[in-house]
């Protein structure tokens, strides 16, 4: 989140799209109903009829996979009735910089596409530049090459009609939720846009986020209170996960994993580190180079010099291109080219795409080590049905893990907010925390590998490995540590001086010539110089009253709890909104939240400085050419649709999806045999595939099997009753289940077309309890968004018939 | 005068003393049930209180956990009421997290091994199996680690090697997670972050 969820009691109007706020991240809706205790607006919009409509002031539906054609509908709106704030678009985003004479869009793609290669050359994708290298800009916004004359050029195609024919929304409808949202473009008002899987698992995921972004900052809801754009996230530490990068694009601190053409470190510093000719932006990217270092001291220690390039070659690399990520990873153990799997605490015969695909995949491993606290369908995968485990030569580990409760360690929320907690018992029997099981089995590699040799031992042996107590056990405080970071020799910096040993108090001390170490820069700052850990605080001071509460744990980055802050105030560092003070410019100072940058404000025309630091020009991107699939979204339809042809363009997909060709991937678009649309979500009682909330006798009874969700039209058509068992039925596989007959769903009227949406929940698995059914991922498709190859879970086709 | 919760349920427990008017004839049934009640209050009394955050959604609700001196088990888990984003709520999920403990039956509390091609779990010590994790992980490493890619350029990956998860797991666990695998190579590297 750029905000965090205290603050959404703040919102005028809310913003709910792509989220069951109130089913799955239940406690933000204490926050909302403050919020409309104080007179805000909730507006949800949602293929079903949830709980969360049921609390929203206007709820509304589209057909799954239709956000962008819903959203670049408001973008339109916005522009034509003039209802950006306009100080802020000007002065904070890059609608005033002109692009290059080359750059284009035409049915559906934009300039620079290669369909042989499925790939954009994004060389036109830039800004004119002036002598000195910085983008040229007409305030007026009136130049028809500038951003925002050709934002308004490109969403002039998603008139009412066109979106409604796409959405199955009626025209009423998105009149009043563009009116009721974009009546927070002024200065005096907050809106929020809060998402979650419902925008993520599509193919074109990066833009239906992008769209709400771009929405925010036409709005001029970015930086304040009660604004943002607020993603949910779903698991308890997904934050922290993604932080410390267990991926394989990025390392920790979203530094880019590293290519096999960037020989040196210096190739690969010079690659990430962007430059900005322009003095007015911090362009903060540029500090990276000390954040590489410090990881690399973190990881190789001593055993990192100047001279080995402080152990850059010992870092995997990629080969350029290469796509690592997870739909590749079940094909190719598929394939049968990877021997062994390491799962910790996640269900991926439950959770993956074409659940059968994946399940056959574990077959042809030949060693499968989990780790987790209660058995599940992956651990026992051997024993699925319809397998005989007499044919299966895997062999399997399952190691016993400590709970949540029964560690020591920290989690960082949705919020950024890095919360310590304590071990409340000891974990029961021979189970013990995965961090003990990480450190007995790299102790062990590095053993084997001083004794026997082996392949390039170097990156093993060399890694610091002293993260162990007295006694041998895993230290999370020690780990913790050095995660924020350490100075590794006395050093004065301006005119302080530093101790060896002691603790980095920020990641703006972090040095790139090996005399600091830091795990993660992000982190840095999570302990005090004195070594005190800030993420334990429970202090519930909240000096400015808005609910910061600063003292309060610790937040990434720097403790900053509302990130790109100086985008609240004017030019000369006064609030938009007095009445919501998050930060001013008060005699010389910044007051309030953790200024997003020290600098004066931009009126000082010598020392002020953009308030988006983390872009290389200063300012937010309306023109986003960062992306694989196009600087400005647009509606592309879900892999597996309903529709014969896309309305807005002739392109029917995202011309970047990662597309699987195996038979046991095989899709059907447009297919009698397949004619509802289906979409997948959670439900409160249970969470995600259900593997630790399955094992729960209080949670079970009041969620105790797998159903699916129909409405009253489509149960007539199908001559389906409610609580009648039913066949669901895709392309690539099949489950039994109840059906539910509601008026959660209604039909959509596409055009012409009539198209019926189904929901139900993947809570469910095959392993316990006996008879709850099993995993709705079955039915999904082998399908990843172009960007980062997230599935498509959430829009793809099925029949439901009577059993 | 404010009451807190927390001060009414120990306030509560000095309601043990009704017990001596059994001694005068009156049924004390429902004192004796009360007083059970009472004696499992006690319990939370006297047990030590930690913090901790909900393992479930990423709203990080605070919880309080109390832990029996005597057992050294978790007797009851509830929200914190301090905590400034749930002040002491919790949804259905948080509100039952004490049944992710030993409480639970079906808790793994051994190290179980599935022998190729058997259909069961064997127990095994520890040392045993994370020997024998070693060694598979050392041995598909070295038959197959690529020093430099076809270009001839240094990749130091191995590809028949891959690791998910967690986002379930604490912030410094998942480092350990992620300098394992960079170390041994590993670049088939993913989690719930992306699905």
């Amino acid at each position: 989140m750029t905000n965090h969820w205290i603050d959404l009691q703040h919102s005028d109007v809310v913003l709910i799209q792509g989220s069951n706020a109130a089913e799955n991240h239940p406690i933000s809706f204490k926050w909302l109903m403050k919020a409309k205790e104080r007179g805000a607006k909730i507006i949800h919009v949602d293929p079903r009829f949830t709980r969360t409509s049921a609390r929203a002031d206007f709820h509304t539906s589209l057909r799954s996979g239709t956000d962008i054609a819903f959203l670049g509908g408001m973008i339109k709106y916005i522009l034509e009735n003039e209802k950006y704030f306009k100080d802020y678009v000007v002065n904070y985003t890059n609608a005033s910089f002109i692009v290059d004479e080359r750059f284009d869009f035409k049915d559906g793609l934009f300039s620079g596409y290669d369909p042989t290669t499925r790939k954009y050359d994004k060389s036109t994708w830039a800004y004119k530049k002036d002598a000195n290298g910085i983008p040229e800009k007409d305030f007026t916004l009136q130049n028809p090459r500038c951003v925002f004359q050709l934002l308004k050029k490109h969403y002039s195609r998603y008139d009412l009609e066109k979106v409604s024919s796409i959405t199955g929304t009626p025209v009423g409808d998105l009149k009043t939720v563009y009116e009721m949202y974009s009546s927070t473009g002024v200065k005096d008002k907050a809106g929020t846009v809060m998402y979650a899987l419902g925008q993520t698992q599509h193919t074109t995921a990066v833009q239906n986020i992008r769209t709400l972004c771009m929405i925010q900052l036409l709005l001029g809801n970015i930086g304040i209170c009660g604004g943002g754009v607020n993603a949910m996230r779903g698991e308890p530490n997904v934050q922290g996960s993604t932080d410390f990068a267990i991926l394989s694009s990025y390392i920790p601190g979203y530094l880019p994993a590293p290519q096999a053409s960037l020989k040196t470190l210096d190739e690969y510093l010079k690659r990430i580190t962007p430059k900005s000719a322009d003095p007015r932006s911090a362009n903060w990217q540029q500090n990276y180079p000390k954040y590489m270092v410090s990881l690399l001291k973190a990881w190789y220690g001593d055993k990192a010099t100047k001279e080995n390039d402080f152990g850059y070659s010992w870092v995997p690399k990629l080969d350029d291109g290469q796509d690592c990520t997870i739909l590749n990873m079940i094909d190719n153990m598929y394939e049968k080219k990877i021997k062994g799997l390491i799962v910790i605490a996640q269900n991926p015969t439950v959770s993956l795409p074409n659940a059968d695909k994946v399940r056959e995949a574990m077959t042809h491993l030949d060693w499968f080590v989990h780790v987790n606290i209660f058995d599940n369908e992956t651990a026992s995968f051997w024993k699925g049905p319809g397998l005989d485990p007499k044919k299966i030569k895997t062999e399997v580990f399952l190691l016993p893990a400590a709970a949540s409760v029964e560690k020591q360690g920290s989690q960082a929320n949705s919020g950024r907010w890095v919360q310590w907690k304590y071990e409340a018992a000891k974990a029961p029997g021979d189970a013990i925390y995965t961090g003990d099981i990480v450190i007995r089995m790299v102790t062990k590699l590095k053993e084997l590998y001083k004794k026997e040799g082996g392949a390039t031992p170097e990156p093993i042996l060399n890694l610091k490995w002293d993260y162990a107590d007295e006694k041998g056990r895993f230290d999370p405080l020690k780990v913790a540590r050095t995660v924020n970071g350490y100075f590794l020799e006395d050093i004065t910096i301006g005119d302080k001086t530093y101790k060896k040993g002691e603790c980095v108090p920020s990641f703006t001390l972090l040095q790139a010539d090996g005399k600091t170490s830091s795990g993660c820069w992000i982190n840095s700052g999570s302990f005090a110089q004195d070594g005190t850990n800030l993420m334990a605080r429970r202090k519930k001071d909240d000096p400015t009253g808005l609910g910061l509460y600063p003292q309060w744990s610790w937040a990434w980055p720097v403790n900053r709890r509302i990130i790109y802050n100086r985008a609240s105030v004017d030019l000369s560092g006064k609030p938009y909104n007095p009445k919501r003070p998050l930060l001013a410019w008060v005699d010389g100072k910044w007051v309030g939240d953790v200024p997003d940058g020290p600098w004066p404000p931009m009126e000082d025309t010598k020392n002020g400085k953009y308030p988006f630091i983390m872009k290389p020009d200063g300012v937010s991107s309306l023109f986003g050419p960062g992306l694989g699939d196009g600087p400005f979204p647009e509606h592309y339809e879900p892999l597996e649709g309903p529709m014969a042809k896309n309305l807005l363009s002739s392109q029917m997909n995202s011309p970047i999806i990662k597309i699987f060709t195996k038979e046991c991937d095989k899709y059907a678009r447009c297919d009698p045999r397949f004619p509802f649309v289906m979409t997948t979500y959670s439900s409160t009682e249970h969470w995600c595939t259900g593997a630790i909330t399955r094992w729960q006798s209080w949670l079970t009874e009041a969620q105790p099997q797998v159903y699916v969700e129909i409405s009253e039209e489509l149960a007539q058509i199908q001559g389906i009753k409610n609580g009648e068992k039913v066949k669901v039925e895709s392309a690539r596989g099949s489950l039994t289940c109840v059906a539910m007959v509601t008026t959660r769903f209604r039909p959509f009227k596409c055009g012409d077309q009539i198209i019926h949406q189904v929901g139900m929940t993947y809570n469910y698995g095959w392993l316990f309890p006996r008879d709850c059914g099993d995993t709705a991922n079955l039915l999904t498709p082998t399908v990843g968004e172009g960007n980062t190859g997230t599935p498509e879970y959430k829009a793809f086709m099925v029949n439901v018939k009577k059993v | 005068m404010k009451v807190t919760r927390r001060e009414f349920l120990v306030g509560s427990g000095t309601l043990i003393g009704g017990l001596t008017l059994s001694s005068l004839g009156i049924n004390l049934e429902p004192i004796i049930a009360y007083a059970d009640e009472m004696k499992k209050i006690d319990k939370v009394r006297s047990a030590r209180q930690s913090t901790s955050i909900c393992c479930y959604c990423a709203v990080g609700c605070g919880l309080i956990c109390s832990t029996d001196t005597k057992t050294g088990k978790i007797i009851n888990i509830e929200g914190d009421p301090e905590h400034p984003i749930n002040e002491g709520t919790l949804c259905a999920k948080g509100a039952g997290i004490f049944q992710t403990t030993a409480a639970n039956e079906h808790r793994l509390t051994k190290v179980l091994y599935r022998a190729p091609y058997s259909d069961n779990w064997q127990e095994k010590t520890w040392d045993w199996a994370i020997t024998r994790i070693a060694k598979n992980i050392k041995a598909t490493r070295d038959a197959s680690f690529i020093a430099k890619n076809s270009k001839g350029q240094v990749v130091n990956r191995v590809e028949t090697i891959a690791h998910m998860g967690s986002s379930n797991v604490d912030s410094e666990e998942c480092w350990l997670i992620t300098a394992m695998a960079r170390s041994l190579g590993i670049v088939y590297i993913d989690h719930q972050a992306r699905v």
